[in-house]
């Protein structure tokens, strides 16, 4: 058994790629969190890394044991702290002392059990391919992981942020997310209140809320009919249909705008609620029908043909058998119908004009001026953003499982 | 007792099932006929139409009143102008007629030879008025004792008008001129240009992204549900949330969070506008390649918003594939890359396909996210930006319907490849 072999070379090197990457992430964080302008010490970093992770995968694989673990993060630490000159993170050890240590030991655990386990079970010795791809992978898995976190949290952390920081603090330091909670919830949440108290969104959160539900009521009133009549009954132009409906949903909004615009203006209905209550449903109707008419096709037919033997005619089967039945797909159906309401912003935007009948992405849309502070703006958007969020991931199961089983949609 | 027979003829109750089914889908069918085909077709209807913004208003009569002479003793006349005129520049107005009663103590002595008389009211048949005209219509009056007295204000009666406003909607002005425009202006090949690259690096980019985070989180492991409700947030969020987040994100002024945080790195000196710059030249040494920064940030945030979708529909494909094969592979020896690709990828292939299709079609026919992001500046303008841009921007009505006509053709002609190619069983 070689002391020295693949494996090794490889956990070494995810050491050092993850030295350097927490070394940054984990520095970016504390400047954010702190203020305090911290550097990222790649280099230090990056040895630290490798010579954490010799320590931990030069014992063979059954023997890394919590000492091992232990020694590993006191390496990566003491190799840091030396080779950045007692600078772990680009600033003297006596600035934010405490914050300083807890984000350096965060760091080192980090690397630490990164690359523990990629390289667990495996190592240091020689290996075949395929304990070298499965290492592999765990690394690329671990990048993976990592990057799309970072990649999709940081517009949202961004938005947050922003919504609580004052304009002129921000401008004068960007990086500098602190909270400094002590001046008081009224000061923290001020964009919030004054958007409520001075731009209307009261009455903007209740046009989209109102708009949004009438939306799913008038989806499913009109298509239940019709996804039933497509997967249950047999007509002429049956086959048509369902592979038709899709097509009607590619259609683009934006050749829809123009004539609904001219039509809509000149009868007079374009600047009220009841326009886009009339477009929405419309737009919603096609995907809600092929939803629905694929889940309806999944319910076994017997259930229904007991009831019509039962003497229940067709109207009263939908409503006792099949409607009971599809209740799961209704609301996934309902919820997707409300996310695609709620975040409109295309016949919001041209069809609105009076501030009383905004909707929340219209009323948004008005306050990115140079007038309005970003903070209002982002505050807006969190406004926007959280119901529709929380509402969507409360009853992902459901959504997932709707959206999957009937179509496919974007 | 009678031998039970099959029943002979289906017909009349499969003739009740398809009026019943067709009762069913009625309503539907009414709704996407006036807010999808209706519009589809008027579109094309504008197109060929030199109709700008304004024009939507629809021109009406305005008149103003007015006694031109002081009638200070019984028996002077004077005149009563009213000047009426076509509130628009160019639509005519057809029929028109004005009717007014004159105050019972003025007598009237003479009036335009358009009108009649009947009592104190007169009618005034006014025929029609193009665009722009306005005329004055004079009646001349004289005063009366009463009038003396009491002067009444002839103002205190209204003309009335009937008449028939030309629709510019429904003229029958058509011409080429907005296509022809349109062809011929200098902007419209990148347009389309941008339009392809931005769908097909969009579609890309989110599928290969999707499949990727599909990989990570078909492993059991703490968090995980956590992670795959992060990893759809980007696509549920609205679109004008996140669109503005990552605009102030990417601003490259003081303030901008990733410019400050690059700074801070030191991976650049100066700040760099993202959204703002067409295209950086890199020198390749051999070659020179003009990047486009802007179009390419679009890109990203396309890849950012809609990689969950592709993610959520191959995730759920991944977790319907039956193990027994890998169990098989894994006996056979084969690595996990060899699983991936001889046997994963394969039994993805369908969904991977439908996604491309149906992502291609969606993507080019995005609009909102460039139009928050850029508002279709430094080179992001893509087609349906366009429309908005020629319709609502540049006022042009006729103009913005061409381009979308162009989208539909275009859009018509992926939809044709996708039944074409589209597998019988798809997702």
């Amino acid at each position: 058994m070689s002391r020295i072999g693949n494996i090794f070379i490889l956990c070494l090197l995810s050491g050092a790629f993850w030295g350097a990457i927490y070394g940054v992430l984990v520095t970016l964080l504390a400047l954010l969190i702190s203020g305090f302008e911290f550097q990222p010490q790649v280099i230090a970093g990056t040895l630290a890394g490798i010579a954490s992770a010799g320590v931990m995968t030069v014992r063979p694989a059954g023997e890394r044991d919590r000492k091992t673990f232990f020694a590993a993060i006191g390496v990566f630490i003491a190799v840091l702290v030396i080779v950045s000159g007692f600078k772990p993170l680009g600033l003297g050890m006596g600035t934010y002392a405490l914050g300083q240590i807890i984000f350096v030991v965060l760091l080192a655990w980090l690397v630490t059990t990164t690359v523990e386990m990629i390289g667990r079970g495996y190592g240091p010795s020689h290996e075949k391919r395929y304990n070298v791809e499965v290492v592999i992978l765990r690394f690329l898995k671990s990048f993976g992981l990592v990057f799309f976190t970072i990649a999709v949290a940081l517009p949202f952390f961004v938005m947050v942020m922003m919504s609580l920081k004052n304009q002129q603090f921000l401008l004068a330091n960007p990086l500098d997310f602190s909270l400094d909670l002590s001046v008081g919830a009224a000061t923290i949440f001020r964009s919030y209140i004054e958007l409520f108290t001075e731009y209307n969104f009261g009455t903007f959160l209740l046009n989209s809320t109102m708009i949004s539900i009438a939306t799913v009521v008038l989806t499913l009133v009109f298509a239940v009919p019709g996804a039933y009549a497509v997967a249950r009954l047999k007509f002429p132009g049956q086959d048509f249909l369902s592979r038709s409906i899709l097509l009607i949903y590619m259609v683009p909004m934006i050749v829809l705008v123009i004539p609904l615009y001219a039509v809509f203006s000149q009868m007079g209905i374009r600047n009220t609620l009841w326009g886009l209550l009339f477009v929405y449903p419309a737009t919603t109707i096609p995907v809600a029908l092929y939803m629905l008419q694929g889940y309806f096709r999944g319910i076994p037919a017997e259930l229904e043909e007991a009831g019509l033997m039962d003497g229940l005619g067709r109207m009263q089967v939908i409503m006792k058998i099949t409607l009971p039945l599809a209740l799961p797909a209704l609301a996934s159906v309902s919820l997707y119908i409300f996310m695609i309401a709620w975040n409109e912003f295309l016949f919001a935007f041209m069809f609105l004009d009076s501030v009383n009948l905004f909707t929340l992405s219209r009323g948004i849309a008005e306050l990115n001026t140079s007038e309005v502070p970003r903070q209002h703006l982002m505050a807006g958007a969190v406004i926007a953003t959280v119901p529709v969020l929380v509402l969507f991931l409360w009853f992902e199961r459901f959504l997932v499982a709707g959206l999957t089983a009937g179509s496919v949609k974007g | 007792m009678s031998k039970p027979t099959p029943p002979k003829g289906l017909g009349p109750l499969a003739k009740r099932e398809m009026r019943f089914a067709y009762s069913l889908l009625l309503p539907t069918f009414l709704v996407v006929l006036s807010v999808v085909l209706f519009p589809l077709l008027a579109n094309f209807w504008i197109s060929f139409k030199p109709i700008q913004l304004g024009d939507l208003r629809t021109p009406s009569v305005l008149v103003n009143e007015r006694l031109m002479d002081k009638l200070e003793t019984v028996g002077a006349e004077g005149d009563i102008r009213y000047r009426v005129r076509n509130s628009s520049k160019k639509s005519d107005i057809a029929d028109i007629v004005m009717t007014d009663a004159v105050p019972a103590s003025l007598s009237i002595v003479s009036f335009d030879d358009r009108c009649t008389l009947a009592g104190q009211n007169l009618t005034c048949d006014l025929g029609d008025y193009e665009g722009g005209k306005r005329e004055d219509i004079i009646v001349r009056v004289a005063a009366t004792q009463a009038f003396i007295d009491t002067p009444d204000n002839i103002k205190d009666t209204k003309p009335a008008f009937e008449f028939v406003p030309e629709n510019a909607l429904l003229s029958g002005d058509f011409s080429l001129e907005n296509f022809s425009k349109l062809f011929n202006s200098a902007d419209f090949w990148p347009v389309l240009w941008a339009s392809l690259y931005y769908t097909i690096f969009g579609t890309l980019g989110a599928l290969v992204m999707g499949l990727f985070a599909a990989q990570l989180l078909n492993l059991s492991f703490r968090g995980r549900s956590v992670l795959r409700g992060l990893f759809l947030s980007p696509y549920v969020a609205p679109v004008i949330a996140v669109a503005f987040a990552w605009v102030l994100l990417l601003d490259a002024g003081p303030g901008g969070t990733l410019n400050a945080l690059l700074q801070q790195l030191g991976v650049i000196d100066a700040p760099i506008n993202f959204l703002g710059t067409r295209a950086v030249t890199l020198d390749f040494g051999l070659f020179t390649f003009d990047f486009p920064v802007a179009l390419t940030v679009v890109i990203l945030f396309e890849v950012w918003r809609y990689f969950p979708l592709a993610f959520l529909f191959i995730l759920a494909r991944m977790q319907s594939m039956s193990t027994d094969i890998y169990e098989a592979a894994e006996i056979d020896g084969a690595t996990p890359i060899q699983q991936f690709w001889y046997i994963s990828l394969p039994q993805l292939m369908g969904i991977l396909a439908v996604l491309f299709l149906l992502r291609f079609i969606w993507t080019f026919n995005k609009f909102d996210d460039i139009f928050l992001l850029t508002g279709g500046a430094a080179g992001t303008r893509t087609l349906t930006v366009n429309v908005y841009e020629q319709a609502f921007a540049v006022s042009n009505l006729g103009a913005g319907a061409a381009v979308a006509v162009v989208v539909f053709v275009v859009l018509l002609f992926f939809a044709l490849i996708f039944f074409k190619l589209s597998p019988e069983d798809d997702a």
